[in-house]
């Protein structure tokens, strides 16, 4: 039997506020345990939240990213679940009554657009860390458990997407457009490796081309775009073997392990149905009115899809917009262009050297690039005008991701600066001429191919500054003569 | 008076009450059956089988007088889950003083370094 | 007469005219619970060093001529939930045995900052669950009344406290009555402001959407002066009221001539005792002969609340309480897993009343129950809401005795949660409704021990509550001290 999978993704993503969800101690990522905790994100007896206005507005603002309608009333819930890294043993989020409902987001994975329904964005407050330690390092062989609630209260939008996903490919895409309004929006970091982006799927078989849903298994711990897809694939494997051997799919929450590269029976936490939400009674309601989802639209920046269409626009490949787009880019693209750049020299590096440079180190952040938009600028500007052959330029580029300094000081360091003065290279063509008289007998009988030949001896006799196409310009009219 | 949980003689009408008075028709029934293992473990409280079962008749009594209020007629009645008619009580965006560290830990049961120490967590 | 009978008014005029000084009102309460302590139990901790030290600086502040409001150089009694920075805070739970908070609750920054001396943290019901201050894990309040009979509660330990005169004024929280009902069973002046005019920021919550914090005083004055040091916006506390405080003074001695108040016939029939009765009929026949109409009115949804209330309040509980765990405060039991730690440590650390409490809101809150009963008790709440809102197009005030009873014996009523519950049936509407009431004592039964008279107002109406309250002090003449309190009774 043919199966066809049937995907849902829950995406968790930590809003970069300077505070946090319902308490003023710092978001920042990373420094020492529990500094960042006051009694409201500790849970402390007595503390009370009090939500924070610029990650309602960021929510709501994603939920209108994503074409979602904006409630204009909405409340906070409790979610009720005992763990270690919960303060409060309960979670504020939000229940039947969510900020946003009811958008989309479109996605191309290769085999042409497909719109993805999103059925919410809602607002909820992130846990505290648990270490475990000891054992095998697995989580039941721990001896015990460290926390840390640095990360205890910071804001936590989650998408929850429709089940209209049908491949790890798909998934992939959705989770990187996703992620590319959410860096365009400016409200997260999105770094998927320090968990401030996080994914869960939920995934069930059925009979290829429709049918009634399958049991679901939600996965868990895909900390990469690369393991989210890994993790379905091996996921959608695993359910078919099952299915095809006449067995039934276990309802179940699973984890993947990304070094064994499969998923396993995770802990059971609560059954969904044990969370006993109720209305948050230390909050009021949340009255979103239409002036203010208006000023939020009107605010929003240029969308990665927008993006793509004017980059297409301006004659850039598709392929080449979209690795802009999505490999954070674009920013410096736009800018270099701006400072004069040629659209389609700026975008070739930038998709070229740059992103395979970004690629072999690791960064994710075009902000840590030592490149910057004037660099490119006078880069593009160099290679126009005749001062640098495009393959200097790629050396430059190196040095200048290096960050050994500006296009012109890396271009005279390395002499790399090209002879475009035409008496300097006339003088060059006519002593290469003189020393090679049969091979420019033969060119004047007609043999072109051997022209290459002469423009490489010329090209040699200058150190490989001279500028090839005045070279051969001038080679042809000598020999013609 | 009628035993919980028993018909009412009126047609449709249940009564959940022993000696609530009883609005024929208007009372649902809403057996009291508690599964008090769970709501004993949902609620992380470690009781023996003597104290679950003691709580269980307690809980039994006080439920079936607070069923009462299913006898009260809601149709199309909003819920209220706070006394004030307030929306919208934010905070800006704006960074405040942290705890001490060492007076937070110092309260801890148990501590390793900077960190909380608990037992392992285990899987059910 | 000692000083610490004074009330906070007297105290303050005296303190001004520099006859006595903040030290002195400070020794006169000391010597008070040293005297009475022992018998009543009203206090779990009492900071003498910290109480020292503010008075000190009271009173080197007034000498410099700085004079921080009424309640300066005032020794207060705070009940035992509201949290004081590295003063022991126990809610008289095992569970938060030895805990010092790292924070003081937004009252009593007010209270500090309006010059006031903490003296001390009083008992409670254990989390404030309870209507006896039995409840407690560290032993039961006595009566100053009668020292074999309850205080009331769960506010027990500040009214036992200002009624002995071992505090001038004192703080309680009320959940479903838990100020108004120890304050009618001690002979004291209980009042529960409007939800949401005086923080619960540092209140450890026992049911949020029912919990607000209010005086426990001697006097209708002193219950104005200590209301208004503590009402007020808090942003830390998202459900705090934004708009201007009632203006209470102005209007507090009119008398109740022209005003309708209205009885309420389903809170004045049966279970209550005859003394009680006839002490409210007394105390309605000198309103009305004072000039205040009496209207007798119908609140049917009133005979619900009870049942409302105790599927709201323990569903909240059960997640309010959730956060006492072993892991960051507090004792721990040990276990070999995270689970059992918190399992074991939660059986240990709670009380019978709070336990079954937690249990009760974990199953009312369940799936498949909730409609019927969490949902549903919302819903009575908006039926309360909605007759009391009818109830005050008619009257200005409502009025009924505060509790069926007069104090009871210790253990009377312990074994019987159910009958404890019945106890609270006039003042939990007004928590359902979020609005003010005040019990005001307005006579003592056949056996000595006094009478709460409680007058509600609609929300933000505590200038017309205060001033009916005023009223009844005025016309029921009631002087009497508990017997605990005089000399012979104390020596």
């Amino acid at each position: 039997m043919t199966w066809e999978a049937v995907i849902g993704i829950e995406t968790h993503i930590e809003l970069r506020t300077r505070s946090k969800m319902f308490c003023g101690c710092p978001t920042e990522f990373g420094g020492e345990p529990n500094r960042n905790v006051c009694p409201v994100c500790l849970g402390l007896p007595g503390a009370l939240p009090v939500p924070n206005e610029k990650a309602i507005e960021w929510t709501i603002a994603l939920g209108v990213a994503l074409g979602c309608a904006i409630a204009p009333h909405s409340v906070f819930h409790r979610k009720n679940y005992f763990y270690a890294d919960l303060p409060k043993n309960y979670q504020i989020s939000q229940y039947d009554l969510p900020l946003c409902v009811g958008g989309h987001l479109e996605v191309d994975a290769g085999a042409g657009v497909r719109r993805l329904g999103i059925t919410r964005v809602h607002l909820e407050e992130d846990t505290g860390k648990s270490t475990h330690l000891g054992g095998g390092g697995r989580i039941h062989d721990a001896d015990a458990t460290l926390l840390d609630f640095n990360r205890s209260g910071i804001p936590l939008v989650e998408v929850v997407s429709e089940p209209d996903i049908r491949t790890p490919d798909e998934a992939r895409a959705y989770a990187q457009e996703l992620r590319g309004v959410v860096l365009a929006l400016g409200i997260s970091d999105a770094r998927l490796e320090e968990g401030s982006m996080r994914f869960d799927g939920n995934v069930s078989l059925r009979a290829a081309g429709g049918g009634p849903f399958g049991t679901k298994v939600e996965v868990k711990n895909m900390n990469s775009l690369r393991s989210l897809h890994r993790a379905l694939a091996h996921e959608i494997e695993r359910q078919g073997k099952i299915l095809d051997g006449g067995g039934a799919v276990a309802q179940e929450t699973r984890h993947w392990d990304e070094e064994a590269g499969r998923t396993g029976a995770g802990r059971s936490k609560e059954e969904s149905s044990d969370y006993r939400y109720f209305t948050e009674p230390d909050l009021v309601p949340l009255a979103v009115d239409d002036a203010t989802v208006s000023r939020i639209r009107a605010a929003l920046p240029e969308l990665p899809a927008a993006r793509r269409a004017r980059y297409v626009a301006a004659g850039i490949e598709e392929n080449a917009a979209r690795t802009l787009v999505a490999g954070g880019l674009a920013e410096l693209f736009d800018a270099a262009v701006l400072l004069g750049a040629t659209a389609r020299t700026a975008a070739n590096w930038l998709t070229g050297e740059v992103t395979a440079y970004l690629n072999r180190t690791g960064g994710d952040a075009a902000a840590s690039l030592a490149l910057d938009a004037a660099g490119l600028a006078e880069l593009a500007a160099m290679v126009d005008g005749g001062e640098l052959s495009s393959t200097a330029a790629k050396d430059v580029l190196t040095g200048v991701l290096a960050g050994e300094g500006t296009p012109r000081t890396i271009a005279v360091a390395r002499d790399l600066l090209q002879v475009s003065d035409e008496s300097t290279i006339t003088a060059l063509v006519a002593a290469v001429l003189a020393d090679h008289p049969g091979e420019v007998a033969r060119v004047a009988a007609g043999e072109d191919k051997l022209v290459g030949f002469l423009v490489g001896k010329v090209m040699r006799s200058g150190g490989g500054k001279a500028d090839p196409k005045i070279v051969d310009r001038l080679v042809r009219e000598q020999t013609s003569r | 008076m009628i035993p919980a949980g028993a018909w009412c003689l009126e047609p449709g009408a249940w009564c959940l009450v022993p000696g609530a008075w009883c609005l024929p028709g208007t009372i649902r029934f809403m057996p009291v059956d508690i599964d008090i293992t769970k709501v004993a473990r949902l609620a992380r409280i470690g009781l023996t089988a003597e104290e679950l079962a003691a709580y269980s008749t307690q809980l039994q009594g006080i439920l079936e007088h607070a069923a009462r209020v299913q006898a009260l007629p809601s149709e199309g009645v909003a819920p209220t889950a706070h006394p004030l008619p307030m929306v919208n009580a934010f905070r800006p965006d704006e960074v405040e003083p942290t705890l001490d560290r060492e007076e937070v830990l110092a309260q801890a049961p148990d501590r390793e370094g900077p960190y909380f120490r608990v037992p392992p967590f285990l899987e059910d | 007469m000692d000083l610490a009978d004074l009330s906070v008014a007297e105290a303050g005029a005296r303190l001004r005219a520099g006859e006595v000084s903040s030290v002195d009102l400070l020794d006169a309460v000391r010597r008070r619970a040293s005297m009475t302590e022992a018998i009543l139990h009203a206090y779990l901790t009492i900071d003498h060093a910290g109480a020292r030290a503010a008075a000190e600086a009271a009173d080197a502040a007034l000498a410099r001529g700085e004079d921080f409001g009424p309640l300066h150089g005032i020794p207060i009694a705070l009940k035992d939930n509201m949290v004081t920075r590295g003063i022991e805070t126990t809610c008289a739970s095992r569970i938060l045995a030895g805990y010092r908070p790292p924070y003081d609750a937004t009252v009593v920054e007010r209270l500090k900052r309006g010059g006031a001396v903490i003296f001390g943290k009083t008992n409670l019901d254990e989390f404030a669950m309870g209507s006896s201050t039995e409840n407690s894990a560290y032993g039961t309040t006595r009566n100053p009344w009668d020292p074999d009979r309850v205080p009331g509660g769960s506010s027990g330990g500040s009214a036992a406290a200002v009624a002995v005169g071992s505090a001038f004024a004192g703080l309680g929280s009320d959940t479903g009555g838990s100020i108004r009902q120890p304050g009618s069973l001690t002979g004291t002046v209980g009042m529960k402001p409007t939800y949401g005019l005086v923080s619960r920021y540092g209140l450890i919550a026992f049911a949020s959407s029912l919990d607000q914090i209010g005086p426990l005083t001697r006097t209708v004055d002193d219950s104005v002066t200590v209301f208004e040091a503590i009402a007020g916006h808090d942003p830390s506390d998202a459900t705090s009221y934004r708009g201007p405080l009632p203006e209470v003074r102005s209007a507090l001695d009119a008398g109740v001539k022209g005003l309708k108040v209205g009885i309420v016939r389903e809170l004045s029939g049966e279970g209550t005792e005859p003394d009680v009765a006839a002490s409210f009929q007394v105390t309605l026949d000198l309103l009305a002969g004072a000039g205040a109409e009496i209207r007798e009115l119908s609140l049917p949804s009133t005979e619900y609340a009870l049942s409302a209330y105790y599927l709201i309040a323990p569903a909240e509980c059960s997640a309010n309480l959730a956060r006492f765990d072993g892991v960051r405060y507090g004792p721990r039991l040990p276990g070999k897993s995270v689970e059992e730690m918190m399992s074991a440590t939660r059986r240990d650390g709670f009380g019978p009343e709070v336990t079954r409490r937690i249990l009760l809101g974990t199953y009312a809150l369940s799936a498949g129950y909730y409609d019927a009963f969490y949902g549903q008790a919302q819903k009575v709440r908006t039926l309360v809401i909605n007759d009391f809102r009818r109830a005050y197009a008619e009257v200005d005030v409502l009025v009924t005795p505060t509790s069926p009873t007069t104090a009871f014996a210790v253990g009377e009523k312990a074994g019987d949660p159910l009958a404890m519950y019945l106890s609270d049936i006039c003042t939990i509407p007004s928590n359902l409704s979020g609005d003010p009431a005040i019990s005001v004592p307005c006579g003592l039964d056949s056996s000595g021990l006094p009478v709460g008279f409680q007058v509600l107002a609609p929300a933000l109406g505590e200038a017309v509550m205060f001033r009916v309250a005023k009223a009844v002090e005025r016309l029921s003449r009631f002087t009497a001290r508990p017997a605990l309190a005089t000399s012979e009774g104390a020596a």
